[in-house]
């Protein structure tokens, strides 16, 4: 028979070349699908990288896909540092959209500079209201906030439907269901594709790392989350940090709300989020709550989105097949996290080791 | 009607007296010899209680009786055969049960349908009417209080532990094995078992119950085995025994130990306990009206069996567990109800060595720096924290308590070796220069090196004249390292002595429930 054994704890070197290995089979069994597609695959991956660094234009695209990833990552991040499992960003990320069009809608004249502070800090009120609630109940009542948070999505989005298909209206878009386009003085000023969320990013990521490496509720966060009784044995108050954290982890998501519809949609839409807040558990797990590590795989990803979109323009693909080979990709790597922390032995040998 | 074989095996070919009949059985984890050619033996029909310390081998001994351990060594009879048992189903084949410690019954199961979960004699569908009647018949026989209709969850712990023990003779057995099952109950519910097992042994089973309660012992058994670090001392008939006899057994000849105690004149009084009490979430007493006085420049030990209140007491004190009623009086001032933060506040440094090492005292994926930080941080004013002053800490520490270790930093403390570890603690907790220190099972799990580091650094926060309290397991050890001793048992003071002018013996039998001379039972 054969057994799985835990490993010890990985080294960087196996690790890359573990990680490595894993994109090379990804690719390589991508392929299969890219030759039935009827693209020639060596083309088609190089393709993926002129689609994301081919020119300024393209870069851009990348780097502005990467920001909201990057935040929300950075969000849930903190809350999964206290074990606090939310997974709620989406909704997080809904809720700090609808802070952001409120101040829009009820001050539209407000001149720039006051307009996207207000927005970003309705924004980022919202997102953190929205994982208050879960986090007040499961600091009261000891409620499960993996279901709470999830819940909490819907709850959001149905709400954005609601705005978008009768609330909000725009009733000059031909009946079309949609909420009326920002003006100007409500989106993010912007140089070539790049947009003031880039430098916001850059800021909060630097905090973020301060926080969690360097201030005392970063490090009550992270000793709440390794043992709850080391928390009460040095005297931490558990409520409170419960609810701090939650207000971090839910304002860093809901901020996102306010980057990607004054920056890139410029209208508050259902259709704002594109999953990215699901996708965000993903990047914070996989660079193992590390916020060096998660600006990398940010990155990683954006490659990924960005690249898929390109090149089902430039190669006439299904935008099914470019999905697929993320998909694929994603699958391999998540997949080596076992290869990593896991290995087989056959009985005859763990006898032998007892 | 094979299910109740053992009320009806009278007439079964059984001419042999010993029903089980274990030879030289040694079993070895790793370098530690849990059991060393065990001998024991059970005869049919009778109560045959294992007596013995914490780890002196009586569970590692059943486990192997049961199929839970295979032996390396040994010999096992049962019933006049010589078999291998390699599973708890094995031995439930030879009519061995053994009723375990943490009950396995599904909470929103009926005590039928847990009866009949499992039992090897169920048809696909349940026949609720038969297994009616067979449960109604058992239960009947035994006296026990079962209505199988109710449902696990609404269930007290002793009904949970009948059903337990039902479940074991519903499925076949005839000699069972019964874990400190008092260790739960209260006192009447403890009358109602012993019961309840005299009528299984007036039906033709054997019972083999393993405790380290000398009056229970004294009031149940036949005869009397008793354990000590993995070998069998003796097994007596109990008619021919007593209660001291058997203390001194169970706790062997006083060792000679290379702890010196340091005489220090004591000084004031600096902590008062006073009618401390405090119940646990099955409404059971833990800490029953515990009074005593802690003073400078003392250590003060605890000596009881495991889970006598021990770990309540000290994260009474510590403000982390409940306290119904009582006081804690330290520097004039009751820290009942204060929480580890206000009392923090209150000034009073307060070290603390928890039982739970990696669970409590220290972040077992944090490095030693972040983990000597967990008790500094919060002195720094602002809202950033600094490792300079830890980092200079966590060096000193290494160096002086010779920690091995790869790295004070960017190195898990869960990494380190048992005895490492407990040196980071306590290097941590005496560097907070405290007022008060309280450490439980402080060389738990180390060798003897670790261990007299640890008591050297006591017996010199003794000289600092901190008041120290020190729960131990090891009575030498107690009896040689502290100034005064007091005894738990079941949550209560059975007696505070002086263990310069008390013998082992003595200490044992408070231990299990004899008050001390002159005390109040």
């Amino acid at each position: 028979m054969i057994h799985v054994v835990k490993k010890d704890i990985p080294r960087t070197r196996d690790t890359i070349i573990i990680r490595l290995l894993a994109i090379l089979g990804a690719l390589l069994v991508a392929s299969i699908i890219v030759i039935f597609a009827g693209a020639n695959p060596i083309n088609l991956y190089i393709g993926i990288i002129e689609g994301c660094f081919g020119n300024l234009h393209r870069f851009a695209a990348t780097i502005q896909k990467m920001v909201p990833l990057l935040v929300l990552s950075l969000g849930v991040m903190v809350a999964f540092k206290m074990k606090f499992w939310n997974i709620g960003a989406e909704g997080q990320f809904l809720m700090g959209a609808v802070g952001a069009a409120l101040v829009v809608r009820f001050f539209p004249n407000l001149p720039m500079p006051v307009m996207i502070f207000s927005m970003g800090a309705l924004a980022f009120v919202f997102g953190a209201i929205w994982l208050l609630i879960p986090a007040f109940f499961k600091a009261k009542f000891g409620t499960n906030e993996t279901l709470f948070t999830l819940m909490m999505n819907y709850i959001a989005l149905n709400l954005v439907v609601a705005l978008q298909y009768d609330f909000w209206k725009d009733p000059g878009a031909n009946g079309m269901p949609k909420i009326a386009n920002f003006p100007a003085n409500a989106l993010l000023p912007h140089i070539g594709g790049f947009n003031l969320s880039i430098a916001f990013a850059i800021i909060l990521v630097i905090l973020v790392y301060f926080l969690m490496n360097y201030s005392k509720i970063g490090f009550e966060i992270t000793v709440l989350g390794e043992s709850e009784n080391t928390a009460r044995y040095i005297g931490i108050n558990i409520t409170k940090t419960i609810i701090t954290a939650a207000l971090i982890s839910g304002g860093l998501c809901g901020l996102v709300g306010m980057f990607q519809t004054a920056g890139i949609s410029g209208a508050l839409s259902i259709e704002i989020t594109g999953g990215l807040g699901f996708t965000a558990i993903i990047v914070a797990w996989l660079s193992g709550l590390k916020v060096p590590f998660i600006v990398l795989n940010s990155f990683a990803f954006a490659v990924l989105l960005q690249g898929g979109s390109y090149i089902q323009t430039a190669f006439q693909i299904p935008g099914s097949v470019a999905e697929m080979i993320q998909a694929i990709i994603l699958f391999f790597i998540l997949g080596s996290e076992f290869a990593l922390h896991y290995r087989f032995v056959s009985d005859k040998k763990k006898r032998e080791v007892a | 009607m094979d299910s109740v074989r053992c009320f009806y095996s009278k007439g079964e070919n059984m001419n042999t007296q010993y029903v089980v009949n274990m030879k030289n059985i040694t079993k070895v984890f790793g370098k530690v010899k849990a059991l060393d050619h065990v001998e024991f033996s059970l005869k049919k029909g009778e109560i045959h209680a294992i007596l013995g310390e914490n780890g002196a081998g009586k569970s590692s001994l059943m486990n192997v009786l049961n199929g839970i351990y295979v032996p390396d060594e040994g010999e096992i009879e049962v019933k006049g055969q010589t078999v291998t048992i390699s599973s708890p189903k094995d031995a439930l084949d030879l009519g061995i049960g053994m009723l375990p410690q943490h009950y396995k019954l599904v909470d929103v199961f009926s005590a039928l349908e847990n009866v009949a979960a499992g039992s090897r004699k169920t048809t696909p569908f349940l026949n609720r009417k038969k297994i009616l009647d067979e449960m109604g018949k058992l239960i009947s026989q035994l006296g026990m209080d079962i209505d199988p209709n109710k449902k696990v969850y609404a269930m007290s712990v002793a009904e949970k532990q009948s059903l337990e023990i039902f479940k074991v003779l519903y499925r076949g057995a005839d000699i069972l094995i019964l874990d400190e099952p008092t260790a739960v109950l209260t006192p009447q519910e403890i009358k109602n078992l012993f019961q309840i097992i005299r009528k299984m042994v007036a039906v033709g089973c054997s019972v083999i119950i393993i405790t380290h309660k000398l009056d229970e012992v004294m009031e149940i058994s036949d005869r009397i085995t008793i354990m000590r670090k993995g070998t069998t001392i003796q097994t007596v008939d109990k008619k021919d025994t007593n209660p001291e006899e058997l203390a001194g057994m169970m706790v062997g000849d006083v060792m000679e130990l290379n702890i010196p105690w340091v005489d220090v004149e004591r000084g004031e009084k600096s902590l008062e306990v006073k009618d401390l009490t405090a119940i646990d979430k099955n409404k059971v007493a833990v800490l029953d009206h515990v009074s005593f006085d802690l003073y400078a420049g003392e250590i003060l030990g605890v000596a009881g069996i495991a889970g006598s209140g021990q770990k309540e007491l000290c994260e009474g004190i510590a403000g982390l567990y409940p306290i119904k009623s009582g006081e804690i009086i330290f520097d004039n001032t009751n820290i009942v109800g204060k929480n580890p933060e206000d009392i923090s506040k209150m000034g009073i440094s307060l070290s603390f060595v928890p039982e739970d090492r990696l669970g409590m005292g220290l972040v077992s994926s944090m490095d030693i720096i972040d983990n000597v930080l967990l008790k500094d941080y919060k002195n720094k004013k602002g809202m950033g924290i600094s490792r300079v002053i830890s980092r200079r800490k966590a060096l000193a520490l290494v160096e002086k308590l010779n920690v091995s270790t790869p790295g004070i930093e960017n190195h898990a403390v869960s990494l380190l070796s048992g005895g490492n570890i407990q040196k980071v603690l306590l290097g941590r907790e005496i560097e907070l220069q405290p007022k008060l220190m309280l450490t439980a099972y402080a060389t738990r799990g180390l060798d003897v090196r670790s261990s007299q580091i640890i008591y050297d650094l006591l017996n010199n926060e003794k000289k600092k004249m901190i008041p120290i309290l020190y729960i131990g397991e090891d009575l030498d050890v107690l009896m040689s390292l502290c100034d005064r001793i007091v005894v738990l048992c079941e949550g209560k003071v059975t007696g505070i002595i002086d263990p310069r002018k008390t013998t082992k013996e003595a200490i044992g039998l408070m231990m299990s429930g004899v008050m001390e001379e002159g005390k109040k039972a």
